[in-house]
């Protein structure tokens, strides 16, 4: 059973575990965008990257395909670690702004600035909807098709595929389509409403939107946390 | 153009293995000088790969086409001792002469022009294939007559 | 062709075919690589075989085509024997004359002599030319001495003696020690030693095992790999025979390019051969070792020259590369053991066990052993294939080997390492070329491309250039490499039309630091390098681009103008002729005129104006 080490903790684990696991067992929150527990890892939104020890030497790594083995020092929120999470979200944000998913973890990790053009694309190409499609569905009806910029997901040929089943699988699982921000109109590319602790869908909606996933803002200091009490005179300004 | 190739024929030289599927598709790029849907489809089943797959390693790779190419095949070297040498105005050049915007394949099918990056022909540069053959040392000046070359081929086949 | 059963079959072979050479009898051997073959070999053997027929030499006279020689520049090239005498740029024309040379007191013939562009002086042997002389041609030595087709040339250099020596009295540990003592490094770009990938590759219990020649050399500016597979395909089957048996391999594969159809033939040929006498197959030389080389070829993605990605073209994928670890030499190859190497790499097994681990060792410097074969192209004199020790410097290869810059024009920097690599700049040159020094420079050793730029190339253009290239090849899975490349591309292409602004430059640099800390595979990690290196060192270019809106290279299109000197035109029209947007204007005999709208730069007028007046500003 290898044994590694954690952000200092050592722990035991099974052979064929991965780090990505390994750290979710002590608790430690690393944040993924293809990964899920029910496809095979595929290592590519490189969300998961933690600092791996190789010697005097350290490099990042993949924590979701990197296999657990015998003497793996491992840090999961080192500077680096931080700085390259910052940067990869920042490009994340600037790729599909109206993902609330994305904007949601551009806030848990501190991203304040987003200095390209916001492209507004619908797919982070996370893979999630071709591997359910093919390992859960077991269809295989959509796949990746053209290489580099030009890659994208789709069936052969033409859009519509001709062994779809329309399970629904595909748009149920993927991290961006899906869930739409029902923020504020952010005026800039980084929505950061999460950040001013102004949870901005009670000014427009009846209710928190968030229910099932809640807004980073909702988390710490909105409607949601039941601990906290919210007198009229401390409420903060609403944006307009 | 010659015999209609025959894709029953050719899948029998491959054993039905996925790990067939890019020689096959490379047979049957050269034989029929696109990859025609039917025959990926075929294939798919053939080789018991998802069609999907194999539309992703027909669209992957640099030497398939799933559109028919022009009579001749032009293929100009971007690599960085050609780049360096002025390729990029033997491009443009032949962009012009062609009348195509992007690299792509003639009105009248007469020719197909590509990009390509390294024949490893450095010493050359720059350099650009068209069918079999490699000619280098190219400027701009050359382009209208490479062109003809080519062209005047086709005619005099016609008036056979 | 009777199969070799026994070293004393091999042995007695090569002596058969010894005999059969007469050493005095004269021999015409011309480049038939692929450089040479473009530029007219053909026809010039073509030529020398009627004229030897015509004098009625033909039965006294050899006639062979070889591998590439690696002076493409001057192609077509040909040695003739037993003077070892080099002629440079033949033509078919020439061959009359040629042949009349052989019994003429056998003067050669003076104006196809290589000429020393500065001394001015011919020279006559291939040793004495300048390009040659400071090479040492441990791995392309024979390539202008042999018939790539024809084994028994291969066998008449002492071709398989160390794979004979390997099998009679070596065991498998032994083979591994004597390349690891040797300090062998991977060819092919990464320079992991190899000698500890073997170690780790045999220590793997699974089965059965396999080995890879990685011959998709993708670097745009690289061909020794192509010059080798052409001219002496031998030498990596053998290297890899040697391999099997020191790794426990019975089924190899060599992997190589679509674009290398010369390559893919020479190499067939080579298998063939070795199959028919035996060198391939069951029970090689009788030492009961099986082994079996097939040949797959590419079909176009420079990604495929990373190992886990070309595994997974052998496979029947798409070639994107797989997360490392596992390794290859621990799960590779339909999950098992395999070790993958570069061609160069696999050639220089059978040097290593004929001169023994300590003579490899002995050369180079303490971190870089034995030679390196580069291909330096662009803006230099000799262009070419240079192999030389490791340790040389850049300002040797430049000026001793490479005969300095054409026109007179200034050094400005070299590009090594392909796509993956840095430039250099001028004021580096006395840099010693070994793995450390090249990284520490920022740049890389990689395939041993090396392109040399002068004051008229801009290195802004090239980051971008490279940029573009790496973001078209880019695979696509992960997102740093597929987005990053592209958004980086996308500034660069900002700051060479002169809409940069100073924060791009912070912005190249953070985006730079995360593709290269967080991408997948080598090529997202590497894929920042040119444009790292030229902020480090060509600073003050991209800085004169956003500031003041100048290239000073006089490259970038939308930062130039052209126009025409009118005290220095003489109206002899040749530009007219030449302009495809019909810019220029002027009455014959009087001074002409650009209209900058028209002008799309193409440089045209430029290349055919004799009084040079066209100016660029």
């Amino acid at each position: 059973m290898p044994k590694l080490t954690i952000n200092g903790i050592e722990v035991e684990v099974e052979r064929g575990t991965t780090v990505l696991e390994a750290a979710r067992f002590l608790g430690l929150p690393i944040p993924t965008l293809c990964h899920d527990d029910g496809l095979t890892p595929y290592g590519a939104c490189r969300l998961c990257v933690v600092e791996v020890a190789n010697g005097p030497r350290s490099k990042l790594q993949a924590a979701c395909t990197l296999p657990a083995e015998d003497g793996l020092v491992v840090q999961t929120h080192s500077a680096r670690v931080e700085r390259a999470r910052q940067l990869l979200l920042e490009l994340y944000v600037a790729t599909t702004p109206q993902s609330k998913t994305i904007q949601d973890l551009a806030s848990r990790y501190g991203v304040t600035q987003v200095r390209l053009a916001p492209e507004f694309e619908d797919c982070i190409q996370c893979g999630k909807c071709v591997r359910i499609c093919r390992e859960q569905m077991m269809a295989g009806a959509i796949d990746f098709a053209y290489r580099g910029a030009r890659r994208k997901v789709m069936a052969p040929f033409r859009p519509q595929s001709d062994i779809c089943r329309q399970c629904g699988a595909c748009l149920y699982i993927c991290p961006v389509c899906e869930l739409r921000c029902h923020g504020a109109e952010a005026e800039t590319t980084l929505c950061s409403g999460c950040l001013n602790f102004a949870p901005a869908c009670l000014d427009y909606h009846d209710h928190a939107m968030c229910f099932l996933d809640p807004c980073v803002a909702c988390e710490l200091a909105g409607p949601l946390r039941q601990d906290l009490v919210w007198p009229e005179a401390k409420r903060p300004e609403s944006p307009k | 153009m010659g015999e209609t190739p025959n894709l029953q024929e050719l899948l029998r030289d491959w054993p039905d293995r996925p790990d067939s599927l890019i020689p096959v598709l490379q047979e049957i790029q050269e034989q029929f000088h696109y990859l025609p849907e039917p025959a990926l489809r075929e294939v798919a089943g053939r080789l018991r790969v998802p069609l999907s797959e194999v539309f992703h390693v027909a669209t992957f790779y640099n030497c398939f086409s799933l559109e028919p190419v022009g009579r001749h095949l032009v293929q100009v070297c971007l690599g960085t001792a050609c780049h360096v040498r002025g390729a990029p105005r033997v491009l443009d050049r032949l962009l012009r002469d062609l009348r195509l915007g992007t690299p792509g394949t003639t009105e009248d099918f007469e020719f197909t022009l590509r990009t390509v990056r390294c024949m490893g022909c450095c010493g050359l540069a720059p350099v650009a294939r068209v069918d079999a053959n490699t000619h280098p040392h190219l400027t701009q000046a050359k382009v209208p007559g490479l062109l003809k070359k080519y062209r005047r081929k086709e005619q005099a086949q016609a008036a056979d | 062709m009777p199969r070799l059963q026994s070293r004393a079959d091999l042995e007695a072979r090569r002596a058969a075919g010894l005999r059969a050479r007469d050493p005095a009898k004269p021999c015409l051997a011309v480049c038939a690589g692929s450089g040479c073959t473009a530029s007219g070999a053909p026809e010039v053997l073509a030529a020398l075989r009627e004229s030897l027929q015509r004098a009625g030499l033909e039965g006294s006279v050899e006639l062979k085509s070889t591998g590439c020689h690696g002076f493409c520049e001057k192609g077509p090239v040909m040695l003739t024997w037993p003077e070892g005498t080099f002629y440079n740029q033949v033509a078919a024309r020439d061959a009359k004359e040629i042949v009349a040379s052989l019994s003429n007191g056998r003067r050669p013939v003076e104006r196809l002599l290589y000429r020393d562009p500065t001394s001015g002086q011919r020279v006559q042997r291939e040793e004495d030319v300048p390009f040659y002389r400071f090479q040492q041609r441990v791995l392309f030595g024979n390539n202008g001495r042999i018939d790539p087709k024809n084994i028994d040339d291969y066998l008449g250099v002492g071709g398989y003696a160390a794979l004979a020596n390997v099998l009679a009295g070596f065991t498998p540990e032994q083979v591994v020690d004597w390349v690891k003592r040797a300090g062998l490094r991977g060819r092919g770009g990464a320079g992991f030693p190899t000698g500890k990938k073997w170690e780790v590759m045999r220590a793997q219990p699974a089965a059965p095992k396999y080995l890879i020649c990685n011959a998709d050399e993708g670097d745009p500016g690289a061909f020794m790999d192509r010059s080798l597979l052409e001219g002496n395909p031998h030498s990596v089957i053998e290297g890899m025979i040697i391999g099997a048996f020191a790794l426990g391999a019975r089924e190899g594969y060599i992997y190589v390019r679509a674009e290398y159809p010369l390559a893919v033939e020479h190499f067939r040929v080579a298998l063939k051969q070795a199959e028919e006498c035996g060198l391939l197959g069951e029970n090689i030389l009788g030492s009961g070792l099986d082994f079996r080389i097939r040949l797959v070829q590419g079909a176009g993605a420079f990604v495929c020259g990373e190992e886990t990605a070309l595994i997974a073209s052998i496979e029947g994928h798409v070639g994107e590369p797989l997360p490392r670890p596992p390794f290859p030499a621990q799960k590779g190859l339909w999950g098992k053991p395999t070790v993958i190497n570069n061609v160069k790499t696999w050639a220089s097994v059978p040097v290593i066990v004929n001169r023994g681990p300590e003579w490899y060792a002995g050369i180079g410097t303490a971190g870089s052993k034995g030679t390196m074969v580069f291909s330096l192209v662009g803006k230099i004199n000799n262009t070419g294939l240079v192999e030389v020790p490791m340790g040389i410097t850049l300002r040797e290869m430049i000026y001793k080997i490479g005969g300095g810059i054409p026109g007179g024009k200034q050094l400005k920097a070299v590009q090594v390492g392909g796509p993956s690599g840095g430039c250099i700049p001028a004021s580096l040159i006395d840099l010693p070329i070994d793995y450390e020094a090249l990284t520490e420079a920022g740049s890389m050793m990689g395939s041993g491309g090396m392109v040399v730029m002068d004051e008229t190339n801009c290195m802004v253009d090239v980051a971008r250039y490279f940029m573009e290239f790496l973001e078209e090849e880019s695979c696509g899975k992960c997102f740093p490499c597929r987005v990053g490349t592209q958004r980086m591309r996308e500034v660069l292409t900002r700051i060479c039309q002169g809409q940069g602004a100073e924060e791009d430059l912070k912005l190249l640099e953070d985006l730079g630091w995360m593709v290269r800390e967080t991408s997948l595979c080598g090529l997202g990690q590497t894929a920042p390098n040119p444009v790292l290196t030229t902020l480090r060192y060509f600073r003050d270019e991209y800085l004169a681009h956003i500031r003041e809106r100048r290239c000073p290279a006089k490259v970038c299109k939308q930062l130039i103008t052209y126009s025409i000197e009118p005290t220095l035109c003489d109206g002899c029209h040749a530009c007219v002729h030449v302009c495809t947007t019909e810019a220029i204007l002027g009455e014959k005999k009087a001074a002409h005129t650009i209209d900058a709208a028209k002008c799309i730069k193409c440089g045209a007028c430029l290349e055919v104006c004799q009084p040079k007046a066209v100016l660029v500003t």
